[in-house]
């Protein structure tokens, strides 16, 4: 479902993390553009 | 006797700063594009008294305990402690007149203007102060004239003061063109400073040591103290050593963002176990970025703003001397640079590991100290409940382990966990405002094993998208009559 799909992937400290969304969606055949983790406390 | 080190004394401290949190880095920023909510920000600042009689912070200081806190119906905010004290059992909440006047004392380059009228009024507080030197009063000098402060702030990109709202005075830049010398970064090196070193002085009081008896410091305070050539150069710890008048200490910095204590306590723990020094302080300075950082939630939700006080941290590291609390070395958990950086992998890393390595399950720890961060703070503004989601995944941990069943987790997190009390002050919250409290329950023979775990966001500098952390386990002192425990 995400063959083609250009993605930017914002992963969450406590929660999944940037680099770990942009495994899973290159392997469902995403283009992730850009990733990048933040810290909302 | 134990060969490792041991945490002989603790300090805690928290400054009152409502008049600083237009400066914090968020209220900063959003006043920039609104003026209109510094009106909104003042009307929904707390009152010195307000803030003393707050659960958390009546927590954060010793005078509650973590237990007491979870009996305390929420909103805390409108439940206030009857009769709280200022004067904490493990440190001092220090009012923003008296903290104007540190901050003046800390101030070695005339950045900071006072009124001669406000320098008077915080004279005559800092003389009271159980935690000023003479040499404080001396730095206080007579003040600076209305005009020479207004024009300094129309013409010299000086910042105002206010104290209860009133302009009192202005912050210097000490250079035009170099970025790490403008009012606003030295500010914020300044009120760290001043901030570091009460929480040291209040510790040696605590240790009935004198200044001289320290040999080293170590702060992991969140500032960057530098010039344009050398941005976060550092010894942030030197500084305060100075101001604290020990002559026979020097000392350095170390950084790993939030996760920054447990580093420094590591770190100073094994530079005393190896004998290089002997009377090692590690201290954090409060933080002036984080005042507000959540004023969005608390303004929508119309609650005070509670990010208004800087908090302080500083705690005495020796050989063992038969009573205090162990840093178990041998225990340390680290996140290594291969281990991944899903939550799974970094509880694995800091928790699972660490205990495995000294023959404790994760169900056999007496209590787990994660990122402490005040729910109340976090929660309003959508980012959940930092040390509950922390208890809940080192629970699934134990039930994957099969330590304990599912049905057990909310056990677990109550007898293992803990809520948060701690000021969102970043560094602060990283385990050790229980460090306290764990120190006094093993003394008392109430406590044998406490695990700090801080957690850090090293991806937030963008030169890794790596995560971070490190614990360790702190133990009851094998030298203490078992006898003694209840």
């Amino acid at each position: 479902m995400f063959e083609g799909k250009y993605v930017v992937a914002l992963g969450e400290r406590d929660g999944v993390p940037g680099p770990a969304i942009e495994e899973i969606l290159t392997a469902a055949g995403a283009n992730v553009i850009s990733t990048v983790t933040e810290c909302f406390v | 006797m134990s060969t490792n080190p041991v945490v002989k004394a603790f300090a805690y401290l928290l400054v009152h700063t409502p008049d600083f949190v237009r400066y914090g880095s968020k209220p900063h920023r959003e006043t920039g594009i609104d003026p209109d909510l510094h009106r909104q920000i003042a009307s929904h600042l707390r009152s010195f008294e307000e803030a003393v009689a707050y659960p958390p912070n009546q927590v954060f200081l010793g005078n509650l305990h973590p237990e007491d806190l979870a009996a305390i119906p929420e909103p805390w905010w409108k439940h206030p402690v009857k009769q709280a004290k200022a004067n904490g059992a493990y440190g001092d909440f220090v009012d923003q007149e008296a903290f104007y006047g540190f901050l003046k004392a800390a101030d070695l380059f005339d950045l900071v203007y006072l009124t001669p009228k406000f320098t008077q009024i915080v004279s005559n507080r800092l003389k009271q102060h159980h935690l000023s030197i003479p040499q404080d009063l001396e730095k206080l000098g007579t003040g600076k004239e209305l005009d020479k402060i207004e024009h300094a702030i129309e013409e010299q990109a000086s910042l105002p003061l206010y104290h209860m709202g009133e302009l009192v005075g202005s912050f210097q830049r000490h250079h035009e063109e170099d970025a790490s010398l403008q009012a606003h970064v030295l500010m914020e090196n300044l009120m760290t400073k001043a901030s570091g070193a009460i929480a040291v002085r209040s510790l040696l009081r605590r240790a009935g040591y004198t200044p001289d008896d320290a040999d080293y410091l170590i702060s992991c305070s969140e500032e960057a103290v530098g010039d344009r050539y050398n941005r976060g150069g550092g010894n942030m710890a030197k500084a305060v050593g100075e101001m604290c008048q020990m002559r026979f200490a020097t000392g350095s910095d170390t950084k790993a963002f939030c996760a920054g204590p447990i580093y420094a306590l590591v770190h100073g723990a094994s530079l005393v176990k190896a004998g290089v020094f002997e009377n090692l302080v590690v201290l954090g300075g409060g933080c002036l970025s984080k005042l507000g950082m959540k004023l969005s939630g608390h303004l929508k939700h119309d609650m005070p703003i509670l990010e208004d006080v800087l908090g302080g941290i500083a705690f005495l590291i020796t050989p063992d001397d038969g009573q205090s609390p162990v840093i178990r070395l041998d225990s340390v958990g680290k996140h290594n640079i291969g281990d991944g950086s899903n939550q799974q992998d970094i509880m694995k890393s800091l928790v699972v590991n660490p205990l495995e390595r000294v023959g404790l399950a994760l169900s056999k720890v007496d209590k787990i100290s994660t990122e402490l961060h005040n729910p109340e703070i976090t929660v309003p503004q959508g980012s959940g409940n930092v040390p509950l989601n922390n208890y809940k995944l080192m629970a699934a941990l134990a039930v994957m382990r099969g330590e304990i069943s599912r049905d057990d987790i909310s056990r677990f997190i109550e007898e293992r966990g803990m809520p948060g009390f701690s000021p969102t002050q970043g560094h602060i919250p990283a385990a050790v405002p229980y460090l306290g409290h764990a120190a006094e329950a093993m003394e008392q023979g109430k406590l044998n094993t406490a695990l700090f775990v801080a957690k850090g966001s090293l991806f937030l500098g963008r030169m890794s998208q790596l995560s971070d952390g490190m614990s360790f386990l702190l133990e009851r002192n094998p030298g203490l009559s078992y006898e003694k425990k209840a």
